[in-house]
């Protein structure tokens, strides 16, 4: 069983400048943030090393942190234009019994994170859930298509922060 | 209703109009769609089970849409389950009845406001017979629902469908 200090050495000694920094917050869990595009490559070795053995990714859940600029477009309405959107990976040894949480931040205009889906398996249907609610798009992901909400949505992603209902969807009222 | 009202002691023979026949006859055995929804879906199977007993007013699931007379619509209607529904309704044979069952289907529920997702209400997509009110509602207020439809179908004019 390994720290989070010594997990985060490990990865700085291995990664370099993919791995950026370690955020403690007591008593919650650490969180580890990782560059989008090398994720891919972090997880796989902590998936694969003899001593680390993270076998399980017990959720992966995308976020709008919502920290660009709001400013109103020409309709009237609020968008938010720049920042970051995050994933976040709760990773879990059965064997080690430690944990870790990574998380990566993309540019919220253009959210590309490598995926993960042929590390772990089930992150499969997880990316696609981040795809269709908040608009990643993951990389080299074998199936990304949305998975709750209809095949031809077109209003958007509905958990990003200046979301906006349409008012129909083929010929049904959605407000109330 | 006057079934029974004119009866011949002795050969057993009954006179009724032919509405009364098969109004009777309707809402006698009404067949469900086997279709359910969300948490209300677990209220409707305990209204079929056996201390609930839907099958003493004739009421069956059937597994297709083309044999039965009446769907419960029981829980949340997504957007994207409207259109099913939608197509699951037009596959029925006439005469056929809906019985909204719950807020959600009702009139939205919980996510009137902020469910991007949900249908407010099964009467934008299809028309409602019945509304049984409740989050889920009880057994007792399902029945009580099909008892209002039964009585509607009851009043059923042959040349004018009022349900």
């Amino acid at each position: 069983m390994k720290n989070i200090q010594e997990i985060f050495s490990d990865l700085k000694e291995k990664f370099g400048d993919a791995v950026l920094e370690l955020i403690a917050s007591p008593p919650f869990e650490s969180i580890i943030t990782i560059s989008p595009l090398q994720i891919a490559d972090v997880c796989l070795f902590l998936r694969d090393n003899e001593e680390l053995k993270f076998d399980s990714l017990v959720c992966l859940s995308g976020v709008d942190d919502a920290n660009g600029k709001t400013i109103k477009n020409e309709n009237g309405d609020s968008v938010i234009e720049g920042g970051t959107l995050s994933v976040y990976y709760h990773l879990e040894s059965t064997g080690f019994r430690h944990k870790i949480i990574l998380k990566v931040s993309a540019p919220r205009e253009d959210p590309v994170v490598a995926s993960v889906a042929l590390i772990w398996r089930h992150a499969d249907w997880h990316e696609r859930e981040a795809y269709d609610l908040v608009g990643f798009k993951f990389l080299n992901h074998p199936d990304l298509r949305r998975i709750l909400m209809p095949y031809d949505w077109e209003a958007g992603h509905p958990l990003r922060k200046d979301y906006k209902n349409p008012e129909f969807y083929m010929g049904m009222k959605v407000p109330y | 209703m006057g079934l029974l009202d004119k009866q011949f002691a002795k050969e057993g023979i009954v006179i009724s109009s032919l509405e009364d026949l098969l109004n009777w006859s309707r809402l006698s055995s009404l067949w469900q769609v086997g279709f359910g929804l969300a948490c209300c879906a677990i209220e409707m199977m305990a209204t079929s089970a056996s201390h609930y007993d839907f099958d003493r007013f004739g009421v069956i699931p059937r597994n297709s849409p083309r044999q039965a007379d009446i769907i419960i619509i029981s829980g949340t209607v997504t957007l994207k389950m409207a259109t099913r529904i939608k197509r699951i309704y037009e596959q029925m044979a006439d005469p056929k009845y809906v019985i909204s069952m719950g807020s959600c289907s009702n009139c939205g529920g919980p996510y009137w406001e902020h469910g991007y997702h949900v249908l407010k209400g099964i009467d934008r997509v299809i028309p409602v017979d019945v509304y049984v009110p409740g989050c889920p509602p009880r057994p007792e207020a399902l029945l009580e629902g099909l008892l209002k439809l039964q009585e509607k179908i009851r009043n059923e004019s042959l040349v004018k469908k009022t349900a």
